[in-house]
């Protein structure tokens, strides 16, 4: 059950391969009380599993109440896991006994996140918002590299002058700029991984190709992304893997082309009819029945589309369907198919 | 190699650079903050003008405030600008002399108090959890506290205190508003994703409050304190004039406090009250005038800036032409 | 096609100022456009371009710092600019009604849905609580919520119900015009998509017209008859919206149109729109897109493009605002 997501075709197998972070069946809970006997929870993330590669981006989509921001946020050792492991090459990134320290972790992962205006100090210039996380993982640089690393990197994300660039504040730059500086603070710390939450959906239409094109480039400098979004057709342009949550599991993953292209998943054959097509007036038939989007506790069963389903069987209702290998890269939950 | 001894030109031109930008930021914000603002104007004026006047108090008054110079109860004359009190001490040169007491118990009292503030709140409102509903009980207990009936308790307990003790008393006792105010607001940076960014690079915790979330409090905390200088200054005088206070110190409370004893009013020798009165009623109201200004800052909605004249005029002026065609 | 009958909603020249110590920022400026009963118009643009402030204009709503200084918004005839308190409030929702950006947490949480339905329709006709009531209750079967959740507070219902709701009190005076500002953008795809299929069928059935703002071309395509492109507060082009979406005339339109990557599409590479949103307050002498475009000549430097005719034959009601757009010599 877990073994589906490491490509099995990879000729090298045997030798080192490139960085990966790999999550093994993750599992994270919240309470929803305060009460101190027999306190309820909801699951957020279910029995997910996906592995990271240097150099390369796994969309994972999902509408509000998927947990795929969660899965990000357990990336970043902002959650705990109720259960299941996350790997950093093989390290296992949660473990007690040899505490991975924040800062060793931050060097390797780091995250961006949605809000442009939320995400940059209002009351530091941009030379501090890049030169503080330079200070804290590059101790053996000195101040005269470090402003020229910081130059560097600002040019690096396409801000120019840089020089300029350097000595604003966020609330001089647009959202597009400061969202180019949220990725420049990633690049100064180093991080082989970025983790991006939504970085574009509150962005203007035409900015948005500059970041997604900006982050491409950096895949070609051998970082990795876990790019979450809602929309699917910038999943599909962006990362080469995509997989599409819906309350809290992972419902369908493969290759991008062959997901959206391709979907064999009654959820994603919903999301991918939802989108306009402009000039086509579709007469859509109904894809799925009306219901409410279900919240998952510890205690339920069945796969979570089941309610909506139209090919809906009991088994759909009491279990939860295993994973099928529909192609070489392309995996999905569904009793439909087994 | 002589690499210690001369910075490379470029980054010494960028460090410069970087001193005149800060110098040149802090001095715009100052002249944005007056600009089209008569309350800030005033106020500076005002509190300005006395602090001034109070620190300059030997060079202004020719008399000791302690001395007597003249017979008691004299009216305000070229000689004695403010008259003289009942021992026939010049009132003008203790309206000065005690106006530096006055003003430093209240700004002192309301450094302390801001000080406090500002630690409980941000502690509680950034660490949560435990820390939170700890920090949280120990003010709303303060907070429920009547605060006048304490002070004057506390005075009495202590016996005739000095205005160093009641300084202390006022400042360890009037920051629980100020704390919940502080926590409300560190929560809601708290969130901000800039915080979590800080956090994720692994920033240390007291870097991150005092660094990322303290100057985003900045015009609270300035706020805080001048209101708070504005209760302690009237809690002080209040206390004195009760007879709580060291009446042998000279601060505008014990001057009241002795018009009182001397029954200034009643034989018309209304300078001796009224001085010390204006003094304290003048500071009052200029402070307030600073703290409204400072509102229209942090909240541009009250429409009351500059622009508000402007739009008014171009309004009526659009209203005529509609009129017309 | 060119329209032969009177227009609904005819937008002459408005220009709306945003009044600030530094100057005017003229958030609208002059601009014109038409809309015919029964249509529905689209105006797609960025953040800054002015759309929202055109939409609040329109009924009238603005207070400082926001100016409407110039120009007449005609309602069948009316100015909607000149009108007295009295004569806006019979207009209001009677004639035009508005759902705004956000609307679903519009809605006041305290009171239940039946209350805020039947306060909006007493407010304007004189009808008993009962017969309001009935109103609410059909009005909610129309969006496709069933009528038992009448007594139902906003928050129990999800983010969709609460959108349908407000689409359904902005129905409730059967109104001939409805202006929407980006009704659906902070909703999943899937509730996104529902809300549009029912709005279309509301529309080919009570037969009123639209203004459809969003930033999203897509969506807008499907719905829209005309589409408006508006750009630093200029409408710069205005066509049918099959012509907008395959043959953009205007480089902005034509960058706007290409920063969308199709879920069917090839895969290629994009570009989008270089640059940053113009500085409403240091607006450039000539074409106020200059900074950006790929096409600019030495004309676009110096004077302002003009919304004109464009130059292909036989598209004779279709507008653009760009010289290098109307100057081409078109071969007949």
């Amino acid at each position: 059950m877990t073994e589906v997501m490491i490509d099995k075709s990879a000729p090298e197998a045997g030798h080192v391969e490139k960085a990966s972070i790999y999550v093994e069946d993750l599992v994270i809970d919240f309470p929803t009380d305060s009460a101190i006997f027999r306190r309820r929870y909801m699951r957020a993330v279910n029995q997910v599993s996906f592995v990271l590669k240097a150099g390369e981006a796994l969309a994972v989509v999902g509408e509000s109440g998927s947990g795929k921001s969660t899965c990000a946020r357990a990336l970043c050792r902002l959650y705990k896991p109720t259960s299941g492991k996350i790997w950093l090459q093989d390290v296992d990134v949660n473990e007690q006994q040899h505490q991975l320290s924040q800062r060793d972790y931050a060097k390797e992962v780091q995250m961006i996140f949605q809000d442009p205006f939320g995400s940059l100090n209002p009351v530091h210039t941009i030379r501090h918002h890049l030169s503080r996380p330079l200070k804290i993982h590059h101790p053996e640089l000195d101040e005269e590299q470090i402003e020229q690393r910081t130059i560097e990197i600002i040019s690096r994300v396409g801000l120019s002058p840089a020089q300029q660039t350097a000595d604003k504040y966020p609330h001089e730059l647009s959202g597009g700029q400061r969202q180019r500086v949220a990725i420049a603070r990633a690049l100064a710390v180093g991080a082989k991984f970025i983790l991006a939450d939504e970085p574009i959906s509150m962005l203007d239409v035409s900015i948005r190709l500059g970041i997604l094109n900006l982050m491409e480039d950096m895949k070609k400098d051998g970082i990795g992304f876990l790019y979450i979004t809602h929309d699917i057709a910038t999943a599909r342009y962006f990362a080469e893997r995509t997989a599409v949550m819906y309350v809290g599991h992972m419902v369908e993953w493969g290759n991008s082309d062959s997901v959206t292209q391709n979907p064999q998943h009654p959820y994603t054959k919903l999301l991918i009819s939802a989108i306009p097509e402009p000039g086509i007036r579709k007469d859509r038939k109904e894809m799925a029945r009306k219901a409410d989007i279900p919240l998952w506790t510890p205690t339920s069963v069945g796969c979570p589309f089941a309610e909506r389903c139209l090919s809906a069987t009991e088994q759909c209702k009491t279990t939860m369907p295993a994973v099928t290998q529909l192609a070489e890269d392309h995996f999905v939950r569904c009793f439909l198919f087994e | 190699m002589t690499e210690s001894a001369h910075q490379p030109p470029a980054l010494a031109a960028v460090q410069s650079n970087r001193f005149g930008l800060v110098m040149k930021k802090y001095l715009t914000a100052i002249a944005r903050f007056y600009r089209g603002n008569p309350t800030a104007i005033m106020g500076t004026f005002i509190v300005g003008s006395l602090i001034i006047m109070s620190l300059a108090a030997p060079l202004i008054a020719q008399n000791e405030p302690t001395k007597r110079v003249a017979r008691g109860h004299q009216p305000p004359s070229m000689e004695l600008l403010f008259g003289s009190t009942r021992s026939g001490k010049d009132v003008f040169s203790q309206v000065l002399h005690g106006g530096r007491i006055s003003l430093t118990v209240a700004f002192g009292a309301a450094a302390l108090t801001t000080v406090i503030a500002v630690l409980v709140g941000i502690s509680a409102g950034y660490f949560g959890g435990k820390v939170d509903e700890i920090l949280m009980s120990v003010t709303n207990i303060v907070l429920v506290f009547p605060q006048l009936p304490l002070l004057i308790i506390l005075a009495a307990f202590l016996g005739q205190v000095g205005p160093l003790i009641i300084a202390v008393i006022i400042g360890s006792t009037s920051w629980a508003w100020g704390a919940r105010i502080i926590r409300s607001q560190t929560m809601a940076i708290r969130n901000k994703e800039f915080i979590t960014s800080a956090e994720v690079m692994g920033e240390s915790k007291a870097r991150i409050v005092l660094v990322e979330i303290l100057p985003n409090l900045i015009s609270i905390v300035v706020g805080g304190f001048v209101g708070t200088s504005i209760y302690a200054l009237m809690a002080e005088a209040g206390l004195e004039f009760l007879g709580l206070g060291d009446p042998t110190v000279i601060t505008w409370g014990t001057m009241l406090y002795w018009a009182q004893s001397n029954s200034a009013f009643i034989v018309g020798a209304w300078w001796d009250m009224v001085v010390p009165g204006m003094a304290i009623a003048i500071m009052g109201g200029g402070l307030a005038l600073l703290n409204m200004s400072i509102d229209q800052i942090s909240n541009p909605k009250l429409k009351t800036g500059a622009y508000i004249k402007i739009w008014r005029k171009q309004k009526a002026q659009m209203i005529a032409r509609r009129a017309r065609s | 096609m060119i329209r032969t009958d009177k227009p609904l909603l005819s937008i002459r020249k408005v220009c709306v100022d945003y009044v600030t110590e530094h100057g005017n920022a003229r958030a609208v400026n002059e601009v014109s456009f038409d809309i015919y009963p029964g249509e529905t118009v689209g105006l797609a643009g960025e953040s800054g371009c002015g759309k929202s402030t055109l939409a609040f204009a329109i009924a009238n709503l603005h207070e400082a710092p926001a100016l409407i200084s110039e120009g007449e918004i005609l309602f069948e005839g009316r100015d909607i600019l000149k009108m007295s308190s009295t004569q806006l409030r019979d207009f209001r929702w009677n004639e035009t009604s508005m759902v705004f950006q956000s609307a679903m947490n519009s809605l006041n949480p305290v009171l239940k849905i039946s209350e805020q339905i039947i306060d909006v329709i007493l407010a304007h006709k004189k009808v008993s609580k009962e017969e309001a009531w009935t109103r609410g209750a059909e009005l909610l079967s129309t969006v496709g919520i069933h009528p038992s959740r009448m007594d139902s507070y906003p928050h129990q219902l999800s983010g969709g119900m609460r959108q349908r709701v407000v689409i359904a009190i902005a129905l409730a005076l059967r109104p001939k015009l409805i202006v929407m500002d980006e009704p659906t953008t902070a909703l999943d795809v899937v509730v996104e998509r529902d809300i549009m299929d029912e709005l279309f069928e509301l529309k080919e059935k009570f037969g009123f017209a639209i203004l459809f703002i969003s930033h999203d071309l897509g969506l807008m395509g499907e719905i829209a008859d005309r589409i408006g492109i508006m750009y630093a507060g200029k409408l710069v082009e205005m066509a049918d919206a099959a012509q907008i979406l395959e043959q953009p005339q205007h480089p902005y339109t034509r960058g706007l149109v290409g920063s969308f990557p199709t879920i069917h599409g090839p895969r290629v590479r994009l570009e989008g729109i270089p640059g940053n949103p113009l500085n409403l307050l240091e607006t450039p002498e000539g074409c106020y897109f200059q900074a950006r475009c790929s096409d600019c000549i030495d004309k676009c430097l110096t004077q302002q493009p003009k919304l004109t005719q464009s130059a292909q034959a036989g598209e004779r009601d279709r507008l653009v605002a760009c010289h290098v757009a109307t100057d081409l010599e078109v071969p007949a």
